[in-house]
């Protein structure tokens, strides 16, 4: 049999056994009733225990949600989503947590199993690493409420805010009022403006002027509850000279049915700030016959208000039925930076519709972008970029790689970019190649030695090796096997 | 002596055409074969087969390495056997540093003999020994596998490889093509540095030129999918006057 046939058998057999987070925690759960109206947004709203100009600010976008079209111009295909079909709001029962201690011990042994120990004397004795004093704050969001944030005493010393947003909206309103909502507003996209009716939960970070955040943040998203929306928001400033690295994690239940999860991610960069925001979303992404999985609608943006800041997005995409996600920077300061990495992996039936948004506004602006595609099984995997330059955005510069690898004949790459300068002085490059795991390329691995199994994974990280440098050590680590295992099942 | 290679009567198809009708060949340790022939007559077929591609039927006749019957083992178990083979035409793999390849591969070579991996050190110091010799610059090493590389980069890389790993039969498949006459003599040499009483050769080629480089043991020549006449060297000289069109009846 052809090496690459074996290949694309053994892509073909991947099922729910090999998606190793599909297990269900059973806790008891809060949950507001089914369906979507003006009183899941109260209801909501009530449960956070928010101010009124919060709720206001829901309902606002409620109201304008209702009056907005689903948008059908992604390379992505789904059964309409019947939104009164969803719970917009399930939690743990038990709430108000004044400690750790206090959380419930099966969701502690859920992120144990998911290998976040949310214990800071764990995380402390755990493995040791190669920094050697190099810790994580954790904040993990089950279902629509976080249950638990890491290190926030230590943090609180440094000046840095971390916790979630709904004890931020109470804690520290004017932070929150000042900079909700202005980088994605309200009535930015459909999926956004449900998202800001309906957020439950997610991370709240405030770095303030010239400090250096002495850790990395991270988040763990879970949903659990079947039939449930996840709406996460996440909103994190670097003031003046301040610098914060977060990272993202995501998993959910094997389960037959079509989650919901449609997140907003807002950054705001002051002047010479710098923002690094990585991803590795490993949501269950259906099984073999394209059952199930996650719809993952989301909405990030970052903006790099002040001069000479910096926002770099990285993210490993190798969940989710369907992806619909575009980190962008909006580059207003002079001299700013904005980075896009990118590894989106796509198998079985999964359909990804990912890539980045560029807007150069201020003076001498640059931007890179580095999009890595890979496709097997029947899956289809778009790259859509945006990169535009303003009149004043003089000197503009953006550099732009996509790369697309297709495993099997069955599967698809596509890639659209738009390109848009509005002044004579902006330099944008664009290369894109899309190649195939070709039968030569096996075999002449294979001549040499090595397993047909160590040959395609030889050649994958080789053809994501740019991205994974660009990810925390620990994470790429975790990256480079969920490939493996994304890909192959059987390449350890 | 047990012979190292023994093609007999072999027979094989690619889709529904038949490119080798009963080739027979014996080749012994310490020998130098070249197999000479005009296109299509199945000289890269035959080395694709004893490395054990993808794609060709073998609807007769069999292959035995050492004894053993080579058409059973898979290609990477064939390669840790000592089965090597020069590609004509290098593929490039991106972002693959060409060290990290050739220690990649060795070490999986050395697993499936039930031997231990080599140590980083020592592994550095023979691959440094070796190119020096072949004149290969190390940023070339740094390099994705054969990604950028001239034409005689490649060759000179696939030399490389064949000395590191060591493989008793080595098949060099048009090892000349669209190599210039300097980067031909440093490749040549490089091969003759590998020759040994152990290892045998099989060179493919349509020129004699090569072979006024590497200098055969015996010339076969091929016609048709089969092996048509065999002679010492100067047979490849013979040939360079009158040309293949003889042999055309003949097979």
């Amino acid at each position: 049999m052809p090496a690459v046939q074996e290949t694309v058998d053994r892509v073909r057999q991947i099922d729910v056994d090999q998606y190793r987070y599909g297990f269900e925690t059973d806790i008891e759960s809060d949950k507001a009733p089914k369906g979507l109206s003006e009183d899941t947004v109260r209801f909501i709203s009530a449960k956070k225990n928010e101010p009124a100009w919060m709720l206001e600010w829901r309902l606002e976008a409620y109201r304008r949600w209702l009056t907005m079209r689903e948008p059908e111009w992604a390379r992505v295909h789904y059964p309409k989503i019947d939104y009164q079909d969803y719970y917009y709001y399930s939690a743990p029962k038990r709430k108000e947590l004044a400690s750790l201690d206090e959380v419930d011990p099966e969701i502690l042994k859920t992120y144990e199993k998911l290998g976040i120990p949310l214990r800071e004397q764990e995380m402390l004795a755990g493995v040791v690493r190669p920094e050697g004093e190099r810790r994580i704050a954790v904040d993990a969001v089950f279902d629509s409420v976080s249950v638990a944030t890491t290190f926030q005493k230590e943090l609180k010393q440094a000046g840095v805010i971390f916790m979630p947003i709904s004890e931020a909206i109470r804690e520290h309103p004017d932070l929150v009022k000042k900079y909700l909502g202005t980088v994605v507003p309200t009535s930015d996209n459909y999926f956004a403006t449900l998202n800001s009716a309906v957020f439950s939960d997610g991370s709240f970070v405030y770095v303030p002027p010239g400090v250096r955040c002495p850790m990395e943040l991270s988040t763990y998203f879970r949903i659990n509850e079947r039939n449930t929306g996840q709406f996460e928001r996440t909103l994190i400033i670097a003031d003046k000279g301040a610098y914060v690295s977060y990272l993202e994690g995501c998993t959910a239940p094997q389960r037959d049915e079509n989650q919901l999860h449609a997140a907003v991610v807002e950054l705001v960069t002051h002047d010479d700030a710098e923002i690094k925001y990585s991803t590795v979303q490993n949501w269950y992404p259906g099984n073999s016959e394209g059952k199930g999985g996650i719809y993952n609608f989301v909405t990030k943006r970052g903006d790099c208000r002040g001069h000479n800041s910096k926002i770099s997005w990285t993210q490993v995409e190798t969940g989710s039925a369907i992806t619909w996600k575009y980190p962008s920077c909006i580059l207003r300061g002079d001299n700013s930076r904005g980075e896009f990495y990118s590894i989106a992996i796509s198998n079985g039936y999964q359909q990804v519709d990912s890539g980045t948004k560029m807007i150069h506004l201020g003076k001498n602006t640059t931007s890179r972008i580095i999009s890595k595609g890979i496709a097997a099984g029947v899956s289809q995997n778009t790259y859509r970029g945006l990169v535009t330059a303003h009149r004043k955005a003089t000197n503009a510069r953006n550099f732009t790689a996509c790369d697309s690898l297709l495993i099997g004949d069955k599967c698809g790459a596509h890639t659209v970019p738009y390109i848009e300068a509005k002044n004579s002085s902006a330099l944008f490059e664009h290369e894109a190649t899309t190649s195939k795991i070709s039968e030569d390329m096996l075999f002449y691995c294979v001549q040499r030695g090595l397993s047909p199994e160590e040959a395609v994974a030889l050649v994958v990280n080789g053809f994501v090796k740019d991205v994974l440098q660009q990810l925390p050590m620990e994470f790429a680590v975790e990256a480079q096997k969920l490939i493996s295992i994304s890909l192959e099942g059987s390449v350890g | 002596m047990t012979a190292l290679l023994e093609v007999k009567n072999l027979q094989v198809r690619v889709e529904e055409r038949e490119i080798l009708h009963g080739l027979t060949l014996t080749v012994n340790p310490g020998e130098v074969h070249a197999i000479m022939g005009p296109n299509g007559s199945g000289k890269s077929t035959l080395s694709h087969v004893i490395a054990g591609k993808a794609g060709y039927e073998v609807t007769g006749g069999e292959v035995l390495y050492k004894g053993e019957d080579l058409l059973e083992m898979a290609p990477n178990e064939r390669a840790a056997k000592g089965v090597f083979l020069a590609f004509q035409y290098p593929v490039e793999i991106p972002g693959v540093a060409t060290m990290n390849f050739l220690h990649t591969a060795l070490n999986a070579q050395r697993k499936a003999r039930g031997e231990k991996e080599i140590l980083t050190p020592d592994f550095l110091k023979k691959v440094r020994e070796v190119a020096k010799s072949l004149n290969i610059p190390q940023d070339m090493l740094k390099r994705g596998v054969n990604v950028g590389f001239s034409g005689g980069e490649k060759k000179r890389n696939e030399i490389l490889q064949m000395a590191l790993f060591e493989p008793a039969l080595c098949i060099l498949d048009e090892m000349d093509s669209g190599l210039d006459i300097d980067a031909l003599r440093v490749a040549a040499d490089g091969v003759n540095a590998l020759r040994s009483k152990d290892r045998a050769m099989v060179v493919i080629t349509h020129y004699q030129r090569l072979l006024n480089y590497i200098v055969p043991d015996v010339v076969h020549v091929m016609s048709k999918g089969r092996v048509v006449k065999s002679g010492g060297k100067e047979l490849a000289l013979e040939l360079e006057k009158s040309g293949y069109a003889q042999f055309d009846d003949a097979a």
